[in-house]
C-alpha cells in the first residue's frame, strides 16, 4: 500500500509453506540479484521445510525421531537448529524444549530461524528495507519509507481483528506465541500439559531466531513470563493474560497499546 | 521557543475526532518528506517534535498533506470536564498516530477515576483502530493456510504493491 505511487520501487510476495504462510514486504528497488535472492529464498523455505517438518514421515527430523541417521548433506543445519535448540533450552531455564511430550520437535526454533535466515540472504543481495513474516513472527530490517520505522501491529487474541498493540522500530524483531486458531499447542515442559496462564505473549528483540523461541518459552512460563523478561537483556514483552489483562515490560516498543 | 499552536485540543470529544481521522497520506515517499526543520510549508506542520506541555497544537484537522505530513508532539490544552481536568498528548509521524498518552485524568472522586479508567484505554482502542489500515504487517500466534486468507496479515498483503 505504501508504494502504490511508485509500485517500481518494493515488491510483496506470498508463500505457503510449513503450514501456514510466509509473506515479504520489500521496499527497495527490486534489483536482478534482490529478485533472485527472494526465488532462492522461497525455494530454500521448501526444503526447510522437507528436511524438519514433524508432519512429513520422511523429514530428516522423522527420522532423526525414529533413531534412523541423518541423510547425507543435511547434517549441518540440523546441527545448527539442534544447537539452537540447546542453547535457547538452557537460557530459559528448561522452558523451551525441542522435545516437548517426548518427542522430537524443533519446530519451535525452526520458523524463526528460517526467517531470521532468510531477511539475511535478502540484505546481502541489496535489499537492505525489508519485512518478513512467517506466519506472524516478524524480522523487520531498515526503514518502511525514507525516515519512516516500520509498524508492527500486535493481534488480539480474544478479538479477532483488532490489535492489542502497535510497535514500532528499524532492526526488530517480533514474536507471538498464544492459542490463536491452533488452540492450545505450547506445552508447559515442566508438566507436560499445554500452557494456560496467557492468551498470548509478543516478544520483540533484534533478532527472530532467539526472539521467537524466547516468546514460546516465556509463553510456557504464564504468570513467571513477566518477571523473566524483565531480566532478560535485549528483548521485551507484552503479555495478555487469561482474564484479559494486558501487561508490558518497561521497554516494550509500544507506539500505541491497549493496556493502561 | 517558537508557538506553534494552531488548534487547541481541548475536549476529550476533540481527541476522539482526531483519532478517528484517516491519515491521508502513504508512508511518504522518498522526494516528498519534508524534514520538520526545512521552511514548512504551513501552520500545521511547523509544530516541532517535543512541543512543550501548553498550548500546543492539534494538526489542522483538514490535513489532506500528501507529502509527508505533520511530525511532532501535540499536547492539548487543559480542559476542565464535569468530572475534573483532562489533558492527552498525541504523537504523530509523518501524519500518523504513534502514540497516544493521557496527562491528566480525573483522581479527585472515586466516580472521576472510574470514567477516567474507561476512557483512557479506549482512547488507545481508537487510536488502534483507527491505525490499523497503517501498519505493515501483523505479529500474532501463528496462523494455518487458510486462516491467512481471513488475517489482517493477508489484508496488508493483498494491498501491498
Amino acid at each position: 500500500m505504501s508504494d502504490a505511487s511508485a509500485p517500481a520501487r518494493g515488491l510483496r510476495h506470498v508463500e505457503h509453506t510449513m503450514g501456514t504462510v510466509f509473506s515479504f514486504d520489500l521496499r527497495d528497488p527490486v534489483t536482478p540479484p534482490v529478485r533472485r535472492a527472494l526465488e532462492e529464498a522461497v525455494i530454500w523455505l521448501h526444503q526447510v521445510d522437507e528436511v524438519f517438518s514433524t508432519y512429513r514421515s520422511g523429514s530428516v527430523i522423522s527420522r532423526l525421531g525414529r533413531g534412523e541417521p541423518v541423510p547425507e548433506g543435511y547434517g549441518p543445519e540440523v546441527a545448527e537448529v539442534f544447537a539452537l535448540c540447546e542453547e535457547v533450552a538452557h537460557a530459559t531455564g528448561g522452558w523451551f524444549t525441542h522435545t516437548p511430550g517426548g518427542r522430537l520437535d524443533p519446530s519451535g526454533m525452526v520458523k524463526g530461524w528460517a526467517v531470521e535466515r532468510v531477511s539475511r540472504t535478502l540484505h546481502a543481495a541489496g535489499a537492505h528495507n525489508t519485512c518478513v513474516n512467517g506466519g506472524g513472527d516478524i524480522q523487520a530490517r531498515g526503514e518502511a519509507a525514507p525516515g519512516t520505522p516500520w509498524r508492527i501491529g500486535v493481534a488480539h487474541p480474544a478479538r479477532p481483528g483488532k490489535l492489542a498493540a502497535v510497535v514500532t522500530g528499524g532492526e526488530l524483531a517480533v514474536a507471538t506465541s498464544g492459542t490463536g486458531e491452533r488452540g492450545a499447542h505450547v506445552l508447559d515442559p515442566h508438566t507436560g500439559r499445554p500452557a494456560t496462564g496467557l492468551l498470548s505473549l509478543t516478544m520483540t528483540g533484534r533478532h527472530l531466531t532467539r526472539t521467537d523461541a524466547y516468546a514460546t518459552a516465556a509463553f510456557a512460563m504464564g504468570d513467571g513470563a513477566r518477571d523473566w523478561v524483565e531480566a532478560l537483556e535485549g528483548h521485551e514483552a507484552l503479555g495478555i493474560t487469561a482474564a484479559g489483562e494486558i501487561w508490558r515490560t518497561p521497554g516494550f516498543p509500544a507506539a500505541a497499546w491497549a493496556g493502561t | 521557543m517558537r508557538k506553534a499552536a494552531v488548534a487547541t485540543v481541548s475536549t476529550v470529544a476533540g481527541i476522539v475526532l482526531l483519532l478517528s481521522l484517516k491519515p491521508h497520506q502513504d508512508p511518504a515517499p522518498a522526494m516528498a518528506a519534508s524534514p520538520p526543520s526545512s521552511g514548512p510549508p504551513g501552520a500545521s506542520s511547523s509544530a516541532s517534535p517535543g512541543t512543550g506541555p501548553s498550548g500546543a497544537s492539534s494538526p489542522a484537522p483538514t490535513g489532506h498533506q500528501r507529502s509527508g505530513g505533520v511530525s511532532g508532539s501535540y499536547t492539548g490544552g487543559v480542559s476542565d470536564t464535569a468530572y475534573g481536568p483532562v489533558q492527552v498528548a498525541v504523537t504523530l509521524s509523518h501524519g500518523r498516530i504513534t502514540a497516544v498518552k493521557a496527562l491528566r485524568t480525573p483522581y479527585d472522586r472515586p466516580r472521576s477515576r472510574q470514567i477516567a479508567a474507561d476512557a483512557v484505554p479506549r482512547l488507545t482502542q481508537e487510536a488502534l483502530s483507527a491505525q490499523s489500515a497503517h501498519i505493515d504487517a501483523v505479529s500474532g500466534a501463528t496462523y494455518t493456510s487458510e486462516g491467512y486468507t481471513r488475517s489482517l496479515q493477508s489484508a496488508l498483503d493483498r494491498a501491498g504493491v
